[in-house]
């Protein structure tokens, strides 16, 4: 089990108090979109450990909280690491903070990405947009134990050349660890010689062994709307295909129902769902 | 090119024996199940192309005579946007199809369509086709068909391509 | 069972306050039945009933000078337990770094005892339970309450007009989930409670109680009345495959045909006693070095619910009643075990434009039949 950084009051964990992390360094990664890599300065320094696709809730000062999630490798809780989005009032202010600053932190909370289950199959992981950063911690757990899975393959789309997340790594990946790396973008200019369209486009391009895949897909739900029907066109069987959904999140531990997708609350329940259970729910307007 | 530059590659072109060009086709998902008399149509009108990284398969306005069946590589269509310069909007890749102006009046090119990496793919006469179309019903309507699919395809991605669905508003 | 007379109530009220509860009860204020301190038996609101119907709440002079001969009232037991205000967090800047303190950190929980819980009341509770206190992740704020609570439950002689808990479940006897039970008996010549403990807590509070043990006349009295409440009870609601019906509805005209009517002003969800949607506001003074979240009750009325960046999930006001209606009436049972709703009718009285639920659900069963047909 892992370590959560949850503050007991009188012997009784309540789930809202935040533990303190200072930022160590901040990387830009678009002009938009930037990583926090943060050390815990908390009361406990307990190490803090969490499971790929799950989430914290950023606090900064006066301004209120943000559900993120967890960008970096689970192998290093040290390293713990956010690529955040620059959208809304608390994003922004995250994203003027200085080295040293310190933010509070509640989590790890929700549902993870199920790599255990993907052992002898081959892994298919479609980004779109920020949804690479979810995803991320998947791809540097497979790579610690590359022969556990058969293919791997990475499908990413952005808006543009200057929105693609994790280039550099993007590079190393497909080089170093044996993974098929396929890269879209929604337009771009004369510089750019990958491919130009939409992530579900990208299956016309690769032969997927259907029944022996599993995919892991995150990004606008729009675009996993149009994605999953490719997948399941392909022929992946629904209960081999994960996604990770978002709402509104205020508390993070069910009490406070904004997250609420049909059934499902998405801060306990998800972000990380199998397709069969919200199926019900899944492309229904105004769920 | 020099002479003999341009006579290597006739040969190189001609060595493609219409039995190959009969399998390429046969493969190439656009023929998919086509009758066989009409797929010897399309062999007689089809002819293997090469063209190198940074090319042009196509300019815009001009007249689209031709069409091209994609075996590997990748194609950029590029909209000059004003002030934007040239942009790209999509890129057509191996087993795909581009241009289908050929068959729809004017009959000119509405984009430039640029080899981003180098381009193997079929070129097809479409003006050739096109009468063909006009005198054989059944034939014109298999060929509309398959260019119903990759419009389908096209408008669905360009319209989750409009959404801007990275965008933040 | 004993019989506690009318002129010993009082002794009730004084044993709880011996033990250093601070008692809620119901009080007459400004022509409604709330609930509120209560310091004796005069607080109560002695001979008074409520007629209550779709949009609909009066009060009226009983023939008698029961105590508890009303029903229930605008707000439910869940403002104490769950207040509509709380703080959750006080954070003071230190340079670069914080220091953060739970919201109750310097006061200690709540003791309440809770005089006059009807059925649908105490179900109620047990449904907020399971949504604060469970496996995963509990309320402090909560637990702590919900562990001191002392609950003296009434048994309904009368429904009122628009209640419905027979066909949730929730009533109308009282059947477990207290600490004292009392049944009042307020007739010409007589005025008793008949009372029995629940707990060991309840017992040892009614030692201290002046009573008498029960005659068989007397509890077939108090009895009597239970049974007769239950045949007044005028609304029903058929249950049987809600889940189904609420699904293959979900895009029914049905759904439009409500949103013309409700004014999404939320009066449903801040009454009903289980809603339990809540906000989070973080505010600082104005030097900027003292911060504090304060939680306040939401409802997925509002127009802001679904809202994230860039969006809303669920904007036009047919989703976010069907939202309302879908979670109470059948996520609730999937997310919880139980149904969401406990037929207390509140949400049909205090309905500015008189929507019932009963009647919207079963219009949508019958469209369902029609359909099949």
């Amino acid at each position: 089990m892992h370590q959560s950084a949850l503050v007991e009051v009188d012997g009784l964990v309540d789930p809202m108090v935040p533990q303190l992390h200072s930022i160590r360094r901040i990387v830009w990664e678009t002009d938009d979109t930037f990583t926090l890599q943060l050390e815990n300065t908390g009361r406990d320094a307990a190490e803090f450990s969490f499971l790929p696709g799950q989430f914290n809730m950023l606090y900064v000062f006066g301004m209120g909280e943000s559900a993120i999630s967890i960008s970096s490798d689970p192998a290093k809780p040290n390293a713990l690491a956010h690529t955040i989005h620059r959208v809304g009032t608390v994003t922004t202010a995250l994203s003027l903070l200085k080295r040293g600053d310190v933010i509070g932190l509640r989590g790890p909370f929700g549902s993870n990405w199920p790599i255990e289950k993907a052992n002898g199959l081959d892994v298919c992981i479609v980004a779109g947009g920020i949804g690479l950063a979810p995803l991320r911690p998947v791809l540097y757990s497979l790579f610690r134990r590359r022969r556990d899975y058969g293919r791997v393959l990475l499908l990413y789309g952005a808006r543009s050349p200057l929105d693609l997340l994790y280039r550099v790594e993007l590079e190393q990946w497909s080089k170093q660890y044996d993974v098929e790396v396929l890269v879209t973008v929604d337009r771009s200019d004369s510089t750019w010689k990958g491919y130009i369209g939409v992530v579900p486009n990208l299956f016309s391009y690769i032969k997927l062994d259907a029944r022996a895949t599993m995919a892991m897909v995150c990004g606008p739900e729009v675009m996993m709307q149009y994605t999953i029907a490719e997948v399941l066109r392909c022929g992946v069987p629904p209960e081999q295909i994960y996604l990770s959904m978002e709402r509104n999140m205020k508390c993070a531990v069910g009490f406070c129902g904004h997250c609420q997708y049909g059934s499902k609350f998405i801060c306990k329940d998800g972000p990380v769902f199998a397709l069969p259970q919200i199926s019900e729910f899944f492309g229904k307007k105004e769920i | 090119m020099t002479v003999i530059e341009t006579k290597s590659r006739i040969l190189q072109e001609s060595k493609m024996l219409k039995e190959n060009l009969n399998e390429v086709l046969r493969k190439h998902p656009f023929v998919g199940d086509l009758d066989e008399t009409y797929l010897q149509i399309l062999v007689g009108c089809a002819k293997n192309v090469h063209y190198q990284e940074g090319s042009y398969l196509c300019r815009e306005g001009e007249a689209a005579d031709l069409f091209f069946l994609i075996r590997t590589g990748r194609v950029a269509l590029e909209i000059h946007a004003g002030h934007k310069g040239k942009r790209r909007v999509q890129t057509i890749g191996p087993g795909e199809v581009l241009g289908w102006s050929w068959l729809i009046s004017p009959y000119r090119w509405h984009f430039d369509g640029c080899a981003v990496a180098e381009v193997r793919a079929l070129a097809l006469d479409g003006k050739c086709l096109r009468t063909k179309c006009d005198k054989d019903h059944d034939f014109g309507y298999e060929m509309l068909k398959r260019l119903s699919d990759v419009f389908q395809s096209r408008m669905e991605a360009t319209r989750l391509q409009l959404l801007d669905v990275y965008g933040s508003r | 069972m004993i019989i506690i007379q009318r002129n010993d109530f009082d002794g009730l009220i004084d044993a709880l306050k011996k033990r250093e509860y601070t008692i809620m009860g119901p009080r007459l204020r400004d022509g409604a039945i709330v609930y509120d301190e209560i310091g004796s038996a005069a607080d109560f609101p002695e001979g008074w009933t409520d007629e209550q119907e779709k949009s609909q709440y009066r009060l009226k002079a009983r023939s008698d000078k029961a105590l508890f001969g009303y029903t229930v009232g605008p707000q439910s037991w869940k403002k104490f337990l769950f207040p509509p205000l709380a703080k959750i967090l006080t954070v003071v800047k230190k340079g670069k770094a914080m220091e953060v303190e739970p919201g109750n950190a310097n006061a200690p929980p709540e003791r309440y005892a809770f005089l006059g819980v009807r059925s649908c009341e105490i179900n109620a509770v047990a449904i907020q339970d399971k949504v604060f206190m469970n496996s995963k992740y509990s309320d402090p704020g909560y637990s702590a309450r919900r562990n001191n609570l002392f609950i003296v439950a009434v048994n309904c002689t009368q429904s009122g007009g628009t209640c419905f808990c027979s066909s949730m479940n929730a009533g109308p006897r009282v059947t477990g989930g207290y600490d004292i039970l009392l049944t009042e008996v307020a007739g010409d010549n007589v005025h008793y409670f008949a009372a029995e403990a629940g707990s060991d807590k309840g017992s040892e509070v009614l030692k201290d109680v002046p009573h008498k043990n029960a005659e068989p006349s007397e509890v077939n009295a108090a009895m009597g009345l239970v049974e007769s409440e239950g045949k007044t009870m005028k609304r029903t609601l058929n249950t049987e495959g809600l889940n189904k019906i609420l699904a293959d509805n979900a895009e029914s005209s049905q759904w439009d045909d409500i949103a013309r009517r409700c004014l999404m002003c939320s009066n449903c969800a801040l009454v009903c006693p289980t809603c339990f949607c809540s906000a989070v506001e973080d505010v600082t003074d104005l030097a900027g070095e003292r911060a504090e979240r304060w939680r306040r009750w939401d409802a997925c009325f509002t127009m802001d619910f679904a809202k994230v960046t860039g969006g809303n999930f669920r904007l036009s006001p047919r989703a976010r009643y069907r939202q309302w209606m879908t979670h109470k009436f059948s996520s609730w049972i999937e997310q919880f075990g139980t149904s969401g709703c406990v037929g207390c009718g509140r949400c049909i009285t205090w309905c500015p434009v008189g929507i019932d639920v009963t009647e919207e659900l079963q219009a949508m069963r019958n469209d369902g039949d029609r359909n099949e047909i």
